[in-house]
């Protein structure tokens, strides 16, 4: 039983982790450019896929800065839509997201589905390399908990820069940004690019611990991130910087491990995306129901009193 | 210091909601001058700060800034030497980053991944006391939390950081109460002075439009259409100035928000 817990447990913690890293891509768009990329499962998918196709070429290393480059290309376009080309910011990203879905298929030379079972990736040489310690066993979480430190603390480091700062005032007040004499679709397209490229990140990281990738991984990812970094942000709360994609990280592990526990208590797999909607449609609607709250009760409570009288 | 020459601004042009803003605007500012601008709801007070500060392109004219045509300078970039403030306190601040964050993005200072030093943090805590509004006891507090006369001090500190070349003040204190406004007020004249900023003021306080600075415009239907200063402007009274304002526009300054006294 309680090797079942912790096995349950040690798998949300890797599959979260991982999927923490869009979080946080989210966590940089969303949060603080107040930009919702809906370009984030083909962005994942991106990732993924090149990540893969770089591996499978016998180069493991370089599939990472490989699918954070496409990651990179993928935001720049998103923005460059947004910014220069007067595309709203939603559609930018759904156009962007459409396209990639062809992309990803001619990148994978026209299949739909790419197997990695005797491909070395970094999961592979992680494994060799830990062989003889006692950190053997959870290769696949240090690879995962490597990654997220090392974005976490880019992050708290870089959103306290000039740069940071800015990027995060265009999401605030872009009047603001544009009397500091900065331009504000500048800081928009950095964010997007350094965001796209840890939602590729995070799609390479999936396929090549699954072992495999297919053309629909990313399907979902953004709401599925974005009900993630809601309950991080319930669970942590407002803060510094570094507390609260702290928070993105523990909400992506939290649902995770209520996933998990769902499909232990025979949830099918295909449930997932319909929780991770209901969570988002909760965790947005929820403030706002409870200011109508607040108005119904003032309404109604006073028509009772009226009648009363 | 400023030349405005033959600058015209036409919204909506052929159509049925054609408005000509700004009609053949010329206006030579010099260096120090302190402008105060009256006029009409309408007048095209906003529209010419709109235009001088790069919120459009206009339709025809120029505009050279101390001998730098920047006609066609986008925003951000005439930003550098021009500040602004606005009726609305909220509008030139990040109510999600805290006081020094807001300090350290209109100090413009350091590279791209430079972050905000120790140095600086002492520098803009001398810069908010001189506020006397004890801010700099606030540094890490969110911008949000302040009052719109705490909000809108901070906004004057921002926009006079590194002093601007010419500071347009758009009402910016009408959405105040009568004393935080009064505070403001002084404040903006205080730092005027010490910096010797060229500076135009809209306001719709007759009084203070006399009283505060160097010379008066008037403006109605897109046109200056009464520009008063030095000795003739120290003996104005505001009944002089309704009479002006009768026999150059052919009407009554109508205008509720107008404050006669």
């Amino acid at each position: 039983m309680l090797s079942t817990i912790l096995g349950l447990g040690s798998t949300a913690l890797e599959l979260g982790l991982i999927s923490s890293l869009t979080v946080l891509a989210l966590f940089l768009s969303y949060s603080m450019l107040n930009v919702c990329d809906l370009s984030t499962d083909g962005c994942f998918t991106l990732g993924a896929v090149v990540g893969a196709v770089v591996a499978i070429s016998g180069h493991p290393f370089l599939s990472i800065p490989a699918a954070m480059g496409a990651g990179v290309l993928s935001g720049l376009v998103t923005s460059l839509l947004q910014t220069k080309m007067g595309i709203d910011s939603l559609l930018s990203g759904i156009i962007v997201n459409t396209g990639l879905y062809s992309v990803n298929i001619a990148l994978m030379g026209g299949a739909s589905l790419l197997n990695m079972n005797k491909t070395d990736t970094v999961f592979t040489k992680l494994k060799s390399l830990l062989s003889s310690t006692p950190l053997s066993s959870a290769y696949r979480l240090v690879v995962a908990i490597f990654f997220v430190a090392l974005v976490v603390a880019f992050l708290s480091f870089f959103l306290r820069t000039r740069l940071g700062l800015s990027i995060r005032a265009t999401g605030d007040n872009p009047d603001m940004v544009k009397s500091s004499s900065i331009n504000p679709a500048f800081t928009t397209i950095v964010g997007l690019c350094i965001s796209s490229s840890f939602t590729a990140l995070s799609g390479c990281l999936l396929a090549q611990s699954q072992k495999s990738v297919n053309v629909t991984i990313g399907s979902g990812m953004v709401t599925i991130a974005l009900a993630s970094l809601l309950i991080g942000r319930a669970f942590m709360g407002k803060g510094s910087i570094l507390k609260r994609a702290v928070g993105a990280v523990v909400g992506a592990f939290i649902f995770r491990l209520v996933y998990t526990v769902a499909l232990r208590f025979n949830l099918p797999a295909y449930m997932l995306k319909l929780i991770s909607s209901v969570i988002v449609i909760i965790a947005i609607s929820g403030p706002y129901f409870k200011k109508r709250k607040d108005d119904w009760v003032r309404i109604h409570g006073k028509k009772k009193e009226g009648a009363n009288a | 210091m400023l030349e405005l020459k033959g600058i015209s601004k036409t919204f909506n042009p052929g159509s049925l909601f054609e408005k000509k803003a700004l009609v053949n605007i010329n206006l030579s500012v010099e260096e120090g001058e302190f402008i105060s601008i009256i006029g009409a709801n309408g007048a095209g007070k906003s529209t010419l700060f709109n235009a001088i500060s790069g919120s459009f392109l206009t339709d025809e004219g120029s505009i050279v800034l101390d001998g730098e045509d920047i006609t066609f300078l986008p925003d951000h970039k005439r930003a550098k030497t021009i500040g602004r403030l606005f009726q609305d306190p909220l509008r030139g601040t990040a109510p999600a980053m805290s006081i020094e964050e807001n300090l350290a993005l209109a100090s413009g200072r350091g590279g791209w991944l430079s972050s905000i030093s120790k140095k600086d943090k002492e520098d803009f805590r001398e810069r908010l006391s001189a506020l006397s509004m004890g801010l700099e006891d606030r540094m890490k507090q969110p911008v949000g939390l302040l009052s719109g006369g705490q909000r809108q001090a901070l906004t004057l500190l921002m926009a006079t950081f590194n002093p601007p070349k010419l500071l347009l003040l758009d009402e910016h204190t009408a959405a105040l109460d009568p004393a935080t406004a009064e505070r403001v007020l002084s404040l903006t004249d205080r730092i005027v002075k010490e910096n010797r900023l060229t500076c135009l003021m809209i306001t719709h306080n007759m009084q203070s439009a006399l009283v505060q600075g160097t010379r008066t415009l008037m403006m109605d239907k897109g046109r200056i259409i009464y520009d008063v200063k030095g000795k003739e402007r120290e003996t104005l009274s505001v009944q002089d100035l309704l009479e002006k304002f009768r026999e150059n526009s052919g009407k009554d300054l109508d205008n509720d928000r107008m404050l006669m006294v």
